[in-house]
């Protein structure tokens, strides 16, 4: 597991998620500290494409040895890619969460919704 | 965060700092501060199966029994045959209710002829100890509390014996036997029992003791383990989990731990116990492994009834498995199970015991 990072051109919801936005679309996974605190991933199952999902709300679940967690969307939107790898290799959440570890790409319902997110800098404040 | 108050404040074992050292996650478990991974519970686990890993089970208790009339009080208490228990022996019972449900399982060791010492899951501990006391009254025996006396350490995995043979000063145990040993000159009961489903031995000595004995364990290749790893590697093995698979209001014929009773001891619950067994259970404990993707968890219910006690994914198996009570006319291997995980219908089959095995 690699050391803790937060890249700095992502955008982060409190709940531990990121979102790369691109246009009208965004990638969403889940944080560093997030993976970190589940412990190894071994199961996560992508949602449906096409699913609407609610900012603030679950769209999937990961599960660790232990436990099961929801995965909040950090923006509003309909899913229109799943990361289909991860079925088979959940592990790559743990060891890339920004790269490989993404778990959806969503067309944005609202653009303004941004604004609510943090950056790198203010989310790594909520953690400590 | 406040300072927690003295009452809350979280026990720690003697090897504590060694565990916040190595980066251990360190979670409250049963009112103490314990690790439940070093590394990552699948390195750990597969330490276990294929070389040797050592788990601090400090927090574990221990009631010791003393007197002319020990073994008949334990006769009383535990659901095994006590008489059976020769002095330098290990013995599994269950302590009942007078209903017949399940109090703690427990390991019973005979160090002497008029000695005994069973270890206690540590959630139990208190309740255990008060309800040893309760019933020694009649007996000329005496009940105490040791759990602070002893640290446990439980060494498993295919060179676990290996390991600690070359600290002994004599030859270790045989499987459910246990023997004073000084292991680096530190006086050491080693019992060949454990919880893993591999071959190895558990350690109770005095807290004082552990570090010595684990770091040099360490030296000579055993890899640290967690309880997450302690419960993948019991579930594989299909152990039971007391507060999951076992409790007050489920009986031990239903959890499968018959043969741990011995009814005609007259021990308390005994008459619960044999009814049960005559009448045959309404419900069983059986393992069951998941026939696609997904994980089920404690407290999902299985399509017909029953529902999942214990769930997890096996490392060595690479499937969800886990154990279900359910109706007994569809506890048998082979049986289809629809589980509802969480509102998403996961198939899976009764299977046998264990759920993994070499």
């Amino acid at each position: 597991m690699a050391d803790a990072s937060y890249p700095e051109d992502l955008l982060y919801h409190a709940e531990h998620d990121w979102a790369r936005i691109e246009g009208d679309t965004a990638t969403f996974g889940v944080t560093w500290f997030a993976q970190d605190a589940l412990g190894e991933v071994v199961f996560f199952e992508p949602p449906q494409v096409g699913a609407r999902i609610t900012g603030g709300e679950p769209y999937a679940e990961v599960e660790s040895v232990k436990a099961v967690s929801d995965v909040i969307a950090p923006l509003s939107g309909e899913i229109v890619e799943v990361n289909a790898a991860l079925a088979d290799g959940p592990e790559a959440i743990n060891e890339d969460p920004y790269g490989a570890g993404w778990m959806v790409k969503v067309r944005l319902a609202d653009a303004a919704e941004k604004d609510a997110l943090m950056d790198s800098a203010a989310y790594q404040q909520t953690l400590s | 965060m406040a300072a927690a108050s003295p009452d809350t404040a979280l026990k720690h074992t003697s090897l504590h700092e060694r565990h916040a050292d190595a980066g251990a996650k360190l979670v409250p478990f049963a009112g103490w501060e314990m690790p439940v991974q070093y590394a990552g519970v699948r390195a750990e686990h597969l330490a276990v199966r294929s070389t040797c890993g050592i788990f601090d089970v400090s927090h574990m208790g221990e009631i010791e029994v003393m007197g002319p009339a020990a073994g008949e009080l334990l006769q009383r208490l535990l659901s095994n045959d006590v008489d059976k228990l020769e002095v330098g022996g290990a013995q599994y019972s269950v302590l009942c209710n007078e209903d017949g449900g399940v109090l703690d399982d427990l390991f019973t060791y005979r160090l002497a002829k008029d000695h005994y010492l069973t270890v206690t899951n540590a959630a139990n501990h208190e309740k255990d100890l008060a309800w040893f006391r309760r019933h020694c009254e009649p007996f000329e025996a005496r009940v105490s509390d040791s759990a602070a006396a002893y640290a446990m350490l439980a060494v498993q995995g295919p060179l676990a014996r290996e390991i600690v043979q070359s600290m002994a000063d004599a030859p270790l145990p045989d499987r459910f036997t246990v023997r004073r040993r000084r292991l680096l000159g530190k006086d050491v009961l080693v019992a060949g029992t454990g919880y893993t489903g591999e071959d190895g031995v558990e350690l109770l000595l005095d807290p004082a003791d552990a570090l010595t004995i684990w770091d040099d364990a360490l030296r000579r290749g055993a890899v640290p383990a967690g309880l997450a790893a302690r419960d993948t590697l019991r579930l594989e093995a299909c152990y039971h989990l007391y507060g999951n698979d076992l409790m007050e209001s489920r009986g031990p014929i239903e959890a499968g731990l018959g043969w741990a009773c011995k009814e005609a001891t007259g021990f308390i619950g005994s008459e619960a116990v044999a009814a049960v067994r005559a009448a045959g259970p309404d419900e069983r404990l059986a393992p069951f492994k998941l026939t696609g993707p997904g994980i089920a968890r404690p407290g999902n219910p299985v399509a017909g009834g029953g529902e999942v006690t214990s769930g997890t994914l096996s490392p060595c198996l690479g499937i969800g498995i886990g154990l279900a009570y359910l109706p007994a006319a569809r506890a048998s291997v082979g049986t289809e199970l629809d589980i509802d995980v969480r509102g998403r219908v996961r198939g899976a089959v009764v299977a046998s015991k264990p759920l993994y095995q070499r």
